[in-house]
């Protein structure tokens, strides 16, 4: 009995002993990895980091007069970049505001400075100084599925109404703001675009992050602004979607000029 | 038994001599269809305003089989796909049927609204044109008050009209309207309270302002219109001035068949303007609207441009708000309450108010030409550069964006050039005016300028002057006309120098002679036709 106790209890000591042994290089190796996640990215993702250093080098040609050494912004001209991640850059690159033309009260859309593969290799260096909103890649699909489903199309219809209109307008021609600013047209702009400036709020924009609109809710507002841009006026021509303000010029221009002139057809002239 | 020769020709004869045996209509139809009218364009701009208001009765009373004015709540189910399934008011969604599933229910819609902007824009036109003629002076002053109390019902009218659908611009409108009247001192929160039956939005306004716009308001100016156009026949039609036109004469066309067919076809004319522009230019879009949430309000929010001139007001006035023994005055009081009342009484009262600067107490039947009285002339110009900066500012947020300009310095443009530019306007408009009675009176002097250049003896350069009589006086000078109130000719083919003015819409009425003129100067045949006033 006593025998059979000592040997079992040996086997079972050496048992544990590799066990230990096992765990606590587990331990070391773990510990390792977690502290040094940078050294493990760069041996496994060569190809990230050449994207990184290529948008770094065009940062350092093209951006950095106004946003400074490493994006930390230059005072009067420019803000830092450290964490606005790269949906903001994808979003100001590709809709060609960004290199801005001159310091004015807004940055216009314009044909873009970089090809899309150059904004997402600066998109990625801003990334990697301090993370930020990154842009989901299957966008079109989810606006695809509101489009497929009617209720959401009107849900999107109502978060537009009640989130952009006071800016953007109704009908997404846009609007004016304080001191030169302005809400732009959303007529022509990619659903990325509208996704990325939900997303991270450019200019005078206000941030509408996911906990504020969620992803799906985006999606919505972008198939009724798609809804909007694509459909055609039941009623004729629009006059611009502008309102009361073209209606009353329509009036004295078309209903009133006609009729002068048909007064001038029917009766004495002097 | 022979039958009775049926006589197609004798027909209009034999009933009009069954009625008048019974109804005694020979005598007062006569006088109608044989009155006499003044023959003018511009004494057919009111008529555009008559024939939009029976277009308006025509197409309201096709939308009021399909609208509910109702502001109970309901979830939108008909074919506008991206509102279905949105919470509304039965008004908004009636109005959504009446575009989508009643079959012609937009086009007429469109016309509807359509209409109402033609009937405004046409008051103000017809307004613009009896004030610069003066045709409101005595014996007609209380026409004018009441084509001015027309122009205020018409205002409300339609401002009620495109509220009752219910829609977020008409709610964002009706916002400002419960806005306006509370800040009125003492009486406006009542007020307020009275007018929405609550607080806003409360659950009757839709209701109360649609009776008011199909009902009282439109019978109002029914009535209205009938003594309006009554007094035109009873006072007659005041005429411009002209050879053989007197104060106590009205040379023109009968009734009948001239003014008859004339203005048969142009009311054909106006409601094809109206079915056109209905059914090619989008009007009032609703649907884009969504339906009225008190927490959506668009930016590019207007009224219609007949109440803008007042959101331009607002927009302009300084944001003073007054406050003393615990009431606060706010400071859409002086643009909204104060503004308007001034818009609506001033005007109202102007023939009053003219008669007592000029103390002209006399009947007037002839019209004055613009220039003739250039004091006028200038208010009226001063007063629609009022409207116009007025009436641009209520939509300055959208010509700011549109045409890339600071929205503050809209504002601020307007603030300083509703100050400057109607006292400018007052003084050039007087200039104007004056330099074309001067230059009347100097062709009137010394005749029609020819543009024909002659040098004399002496080396100097003269322009020949074509006389327009050939009197002398006993220097041997021609003698000096006398103005008569109407048109002088100006230019040589306005007496006859040129080929025949080519006249008719679409083909000469009188094809132009062969033969050449005769030489202008020294022909004395000619300038016996030429007379002051020539038609």
């Amino acid at each position: 009995m006593a025998v059979a106790t000592r040997r079992r209890s040996g086997w079972r000591r050496r048992l544990g002993a590799f066990a230990r042994f096992v765990a606590a290089l587990a331990l070391v190796g773990g510990v390792y990895t977690a502290f040094a996640p940078g050294v493990y990215a760069e041996e496994t993702d060569e190809s990230f980091q050449a994207l990184v250093e290529q948008g770094e080098e065009l940062f350092n040609n093209s951006c950095i007069s106004c946003h400074g050494v490493n994006a930390e912004g230059v005072d009067g001209r420019g803000p830092s970049l450290i964490g606005v991640g790269s949906a903001s850059v994808e979003f100001q690159v590709n809709s060609g505001r960004m290199p801005m033309a001159a310091q004015t009260a807004q940055a216009e859309r314009k044909p873009p400075m970089f090809t899309p593969e150059e904004a997402t290799a600066i998109a990625a260096y801003i990334q990697s100084l301090g993370g930020g909103p990154q842009t989901p890649d299957n966008i079109d699909a989810m606006v695809a599925d509101v489009l497929a489903d009617p209720t959401g199309l009107a849900e999107g219809g109502d978060l537009f109404r009640v989130n952009c209109s006071s800016c953007h307008g109704f009908s997404t021609g846009g609007g004016a703001l304080s001191s030169g600013g302005f809400a732009p047209s959303l007529a022509g702009v990619p659903t990325e675009q509208l996704y990325q400036a939900m997303l991270t709020g450019p200019q005078n924009m206000p941030v509408f992050a996911d906990n504020q609109l969620t992803p799906e809710q985006k999606a919505q507002v972008i198939a009724y602004i798609e809804y909007l841009n694509t459909d055609q006026d039941p009623g004729g021509w629009g006059l611009g979607r502008f309102g009361p303000s073209t209606e009353g010029i329509a009036i004295f221009l078309v209903g009133i000029t006609t009729l002068a002139v048909a007064t001038l057809w029917i009766a004495g002239k002097s | 038994m022979k039958r009775r020769k049926f006589d197609a020709k004798q027909m209009p004869a034999k009933i009009g001599n069954e009625l008048d045996d019974r109804f005694k209509l020979a005598s007062p139809v006569r006088g109608l269809l044989t009155k006499v009218f003044p023959d003018h364009w511009s004494f057919l701009l009111g008529e555009i305003a008559l024939f939009s208001f029976i277009v308006l009765l025509l197409t309201g009373t096709f939308l009021a089989l399909f609208f509910e004015p109702s502001m109970v709540h309901v979830v939108y189910d008909g074919s506008y796909t991206p509102l279905r399934g949105i919470g509304m008011s039965k008004a908004y969604e009636s109005t959504l049927h009446i575009s989508f599933d009643v079959r012609g229910g937009l086009v007429i819609r469109q016309m509807h609204h359509w209409a109402a902007l033609l009937f405004v824009a046409s008051i103000l036109v017809h307004m613009g044109r009896v004030f610069f003629s003066g045709a409101f002076r005595k014996p007609r002053e209380a026409n004018w008050v009441i084509g001015f109390i027309l122009f205020i019902l018409a205002f409300f009218e339609g401002l009620m009209g495109y509220s009752i659908p219910d829609d977020g611009l008409s709610g964002t409108g009706l916002r400002i309207v419960h806005g306006i009247t509370e800040s009125i001192p003492l009486i406006g929160s009542w007020a307020a309270h009275a007018l929405f039956g609550g607080e806003y939005p409360g659950e009757v306004i839709v209701t109360r302002f649609y009776i008011l716009h199909v009902l009282l308001i439109p019978g109002i100016m029914l009535a209205l219109i009938a003594v309006h156009v009554g007094l035109v026949f009873a006072q007659k039609h005041s005429q411009w001035p002209g050879p053989g036109r007197t104060e106590h004469n009205v040379v023109g066309y009968r009734m009948f068949p001239n003014y008859v067919s004339k203005q048969g076809g142009f009311f054909m004319l106006v409601f094809a303007v109206i079915a056109l522009m209905g059914g090619l230019f989008q009007i009032n879009p609703i649907w884009l609207f969504g339906p009225y949430e008190a927490s959506v309000v668009s930016s590019g929010s207007q009224p219609d441009f007949y109440v803008m001139f007042l959101d331009g007001l607002v927009r302009l006035f300084p944001s003073w708000e007054l406050s003393g023994f615990g009431f606060t005055l706010p400071a859409v009081f002086w643009p909204a309450v104060v503004g308007m009342g001034v818009a609506f009484t001033v005007p109202l009262l102007y023939p009053f108010i003219e008669r007592r600067f000029t103390k002209d107490k006399a009947h007037h039947n002839l019209l004055e030409r613009p220039r003739d009285n250039p004091t006028r002339t200038a208010v009226g110009a001063m007063v629609t550069s009022i409207w116009l900066i007025t009436t641009i500012t209520g939509a300055n947020d959208i010509v700011a964006d549109k045409f890339n300009i600071s929205l503050n310095a809209m504002t601020w443009g307007g603030r300083i050039g509703i100050v400057v530019i109607p006292v400018i306007t007052f003084f050039i408009t007087r200039r104007i005016c004056l330099g074309l009675q001067q230059h009347d009176r100097e062709v009137l002097a010394h005749g029609i300028e020819t543009g024909i250049m002659r040098r004399d003896a002496n080396g100097r350069f003269y322009e020949v002057h074509q006389p327009l009589t050939s009197e002398v006086d006993e220097h041997g000078h021609p003698k000096v006309l006398e103005y008569n109130g109407w048109t002088v000719p100006k230019k040589m083919n306005r007496v006859g120098a040129l080929l025949p003015a080519v006249k008719g819409f679409f083909k000469p009425v009188e094809l132009p002679s062969e033969t050449p003129r005769r030489e202008v100067e020294g022909d004395d045949r000619s300038r016996e036709e030429i007379e002051a006033g020539r038609r």
